[in-house]
Parts: structure tokens; sequence; C-alpha cells
């Protein structure tokens, strides 16, 4: 979002309440690594969604996982736990994240 | 016409814990500290004895004591507090996270000076220390204007136009422990004057207008993450509060005259017409100030003083008119600032002067530092200084140490 098109001082909510969704507010960009994860090692236990603190993976239609790079910001804490080691961290490009 | 009063024999401390007792906030946190002790000790008697409603928290420090004000008024209480000094210092930074959610706690600051070297004793170094922390700052004379600015100070701080905290400050033992003849309202009209609070009305995370406040049915995030995209534009909406609130502080003042025949407003101007030389300064010292007024004038000198009430904000008009056409200026600093040369008042009363076309000639004076006393005799050399300055017409010190050994 470019600074200078967002609403003026007199438009916003006082004292920074949020009037978006936290949803809207894109925090992917931060992170230098990403996690990417080796779907045939997955054995679906969902620990990394449960650890995520940013509920970044998601659990697909078929019961794999997949990250949500708009929200992740690349902690690693969801390859730190994975029992399987099914999560690598790699740099940003890396996993086109 | 005023309602009727009851006269009372209070103290500083306990006329501030009287005018709480009757505005009956819903939530109180204090820790002691002296000088301001008598008043939390005193309002937790009126907890104790079933004599309000209000929850009292006695936490573990300062900077607790105000969080709990913080999540108190943030879920839709009244919220207070006391403290000084060193506990004011603790409280840092809550004191910001107050003021830029806005949150109209009223705290009293009963004035202390910071140590090191340790010292219990009045001067105004705590409280100027937190100047730019974005309260409401009101300096009181006297006792009574320490009851009567407890119960402005609600309507100041959570005025719609305002919501913002505001910091009643008292000079310590002069005023805090100092027996004092004061007149008190009765609680009704204490309760209608001070009212219900109001909120500022906001938008929620799915675009709602909500009332500012945390609650279950109405969800709302209040103190989240500001960065450069947001933040700037919030301190702003601050800085327009802040404004707003020169001309709350004097509605709100006048309001009050009206109910108890005693008004107040940004400033008090003492035989300033046709003076040639005028001491503007904080708090209690000015009662002594007016007194030597008095007998100068008695003398057939040409003075008068100014009293600063709100030093946030800082009644930028009300000084230029009271100043513009008086030749000497002194201003009394009961704190310093280290490697400025002049105290804080100084610096601002310099600085509002300077755009008038003829400028006064403006001198510092700081005093009292660590409750060192100012009597009589050590002002009227003040008066007599500004008076050689304007026939000199010229400053000969800017900045000189009024009872200071050694000087």
């Amino acid at each position: 979002m470019e600074v200078a098109k967002l609403p003026g001082w007199r438009e916003i909510t006082p004292a920074g309440v949020a009037f978006k969704s936290s949803l809207e507010y894109k925090t992917g960009v931060w992170g230098v690594l990403k996690p990417h994860i080796d779907q045939s090692k997955c054995r679906k236990c969902y620990l990394c969604v449960v650890y995520c603190p940013d509920g970044a993976p998601k659990v697909r239609e078929d019961g794999s996982v997949e990250i949500d790079y708009d929200y992740c910001k690349g902690c690693g804490i969801c390859a730190r736990e994975c029992p399987a080691e099914a999560i690598e961290m790699k740099e940003v490009g890396e996993v086109g994240g | 016409m005023a309602v009727e009063q009851v006269v009372m024999g209070l103290n500083g401390n306990e006329a501030v814990a009287y005018a709480l007792k009757q505005v009956e906030p819903d939530v109180v946190a204090a820790y002691p500290i002296t000088p301001q002790t008598i008043i939390v000790e005193r309002f937790s008697e009126y907890v104790a004895n079933g004599e309000v409603r209000t929850v009292f928290v006695p936490v573990e420090s300062e900077h607790s004591a105000m969080s709990v004000c913080i999540g108190a008024e943030a879920a839709g209480a009244r919220a207070f507090t006391a403290t000084n000094a060193q506990g004011l210092a603790l409280m840092w930074e809550m004191l910001y996270i107050a003021s830029g959610c806005r949150l109209p706690i009223v705290m009293a600051v009963v004035n202390r000076a910071l140590s090191a070297p340790i010292n219990i004793h009045c001067d105004h170094s705590d409280s100027m220390g937190a100047r730019d922390s974005g309260w409401i700052q009101l300096y009181c004379e006297n006792s009574q204007e320490a009851y009567d600015s407890i119960i402005q100070a609600w309507r100041i701080g959570e005025h719609p136009e305002v919501q913002l905290p505001v910091m009643v400050c008292l000079d310590g033992f002069v005023l805090g422990h100092t027996l004092e003849r004061v007149m008190t309202l009765p609680d009704e009209e204490v309760k209608q004057f001070v009212g219900e609070r109001v909120f500022m009305e906001t938008m929620n995370h799915e675009g709602r207008r909500v009332p500012y406040r945390l609650d279950p049915e109405n969800p709302i995030t209040i103190g989240c993450l500001d960065l450069y995209d947001f933040y700037f534009e919030h301190k702003r909406q601050q800085i327009e509060a802040m404004e707003r609130a020169v001309k709350v502080v004097e509605e709100v003042g006048a309001d009050y005259g009206r109910l108890s025949g005693r008004g107040y407003g940004l400033i008090e101007a003492y035989m300033t017409e046709d003076a040639e030389a005028v001491v503007v300064g904080l708090g209690s010292t000015m009662g002594t100030v007016k007194e030597v007024v008095k007998r100068l004038r008695a003398r057939g000198l040409k003075v008068g003083a100014v009293r600063v009430r709100a030093f946030r904000p800082f009644p930028h008009d009300e000084i230029i008119d009271a100043l513009e056409d008086i030749e000497a200026v002194g201003v009394l600093d009961r704190a310093v600032s280290f490697g400025l040369n002049g105290g804080p008042l100084y610096t601002e009363i310099k600085a509002t002067l300077y755009e008038l076309e003829v400028k006064p000639l403006i001198s510092n004076y700081i005093y009292g530092l660590g409750g060192r006393d100012m009597p009589m005799h050590l002002i009227e050399p003040i008066f007599r200084d500004l008076l050689k300055n304007v026939e000199r017409g010229r400053v000969e010190q800017p900045v000189r140490f009024v009872g200071l050994r050694g000087e």
C-alpha cells in the first residue's frame, strides 16, 4: 500500500483502533526465510497449524497443508516442531513466497 | 448564584481524596509514595467504610497502577491514581500509552523532587519531565483549587473533543500536608457536574460505528500495531485534541465558577494592568508572589503576577494578552532542564513572546529545588531586579538561582 494514498488524519479512527480485519494487513513480506513443505514426508499431524503464531499454514480439502505466504513471517517454528522434518526453511524466492 | 457549600478543614491531599469520594470513580489503583500517600489512605478508608462503590486495587508498583487505570478506562470505567517523583518516573511508559490510547484517566501528582540525591520535598521536576507525555497538566495554587480541579478534570479529559488524560499537580507538603479552609460542594452537585462518561465514536474491523471501549458485544482492538503508515496521523489527532483542550479547560472552569462561585481559567493575571514588571510562575509559590505584589503596589511599584494554571495545553494566546505590554517579565521555575540555559516555563514563555514585535525583557529565576523555601524576602528582590532591567533597558543576567548558597 502506498502511504501517500491512505486516508488523512481526520478520516481515520482515533488512537489506532483497527478499522479493518487483520486479514487485510499482509505481513508476509517481513520474512527472510520461508517454510517449504515436502508433501511426500508430511504425516498430516497438523502440529504446524497449531504452533504457527500467525495461522499461516492452511489445511486443504484433501488434508494436505499449504502455507499462506501473505501472513507467514518466516519465524521457522513450524519447521522446528514438525516431527516428520517435512518443513525446510528456505530464502524468499526459493519458495515463491 | 452559587450553591450552598460546607467549609472543611482539609490539607491538599485530603481535599483531593474528598473530591474523589464525591466523584466516586469506578476504579482507583495506586501505590503509596510520600507526599501523596494521604490521598490513597483517605480514599481506601472511604472504600473500606462502604462510603463509595469504587473498586480499589492495591497494586505492587506505579507501573501497575497506571496499567490498571488504562485497562479500566479502556473497558469504559472511570479510573484515578495518584503519585509523584520516583512513582511517576516508574509510570513513564504507561503515561504515553494512556494518552496515545486517548483514555481520560485523572491523576493527582503531589509534586516532589526526583532522586538522586534522595529528597521527598517539593519541586516540579517530576511533572515537568512528563510535560511531553500527552497529558493535560493543571498546576494548583492552594488546596481549594486542588479540590476544585479534581472535580473539573473529568469534564475536561472526557470532553468529546478532547479525550485525554489529566494530571492535577499540587505542591508536595506545601499544599499536600498543610491544613486549609476548603469550601466543599454537596455530593449530588458534584455528581451532576461531572455527569456520565462520554465515549468517542470509532469504527470496528467490519467498518461499523461503535463506541470507543472494550465491549464483548462490539469488539474493537485498542492499542494495536501502528507503523509508519498510520502512527504519524494518530499523533496529529492527539495534537488536535490537546489544542481543543485550551477552550475546554476555560469552558469547564467557567461552568464550575457558575456552580461554586470559584471560576478558573488557563492563567490567572493579578494586577497586571499598567504593570511594568510581572512575575510568572506555577503552583503554590504564586500565592506568596501575589502577596508580595500587593505589598509592593502599596508602596507605589507597578508590579503584577501571572499564574499559569494550565501548562499543557500551553495557553499561548492568554500569555500574549497578559504580557504583551509588560516591560520586564520574570519567570519562576521550580525545575531545571540540564544543558538548557533556563527552566521549562521560562523557555515556553520566551518562545511565546518571541513573536511580539516589541518584546518584554525576559529573565529566569530558578528556585525551590528539593523543597527549598521561597519566602517573601526572596521574591521581592526578583521584582527589584526586573525593575532594574527596565531602567537599564536590557536583561543583566538571564538566569538567576534564588535562595541558593554561594550565589
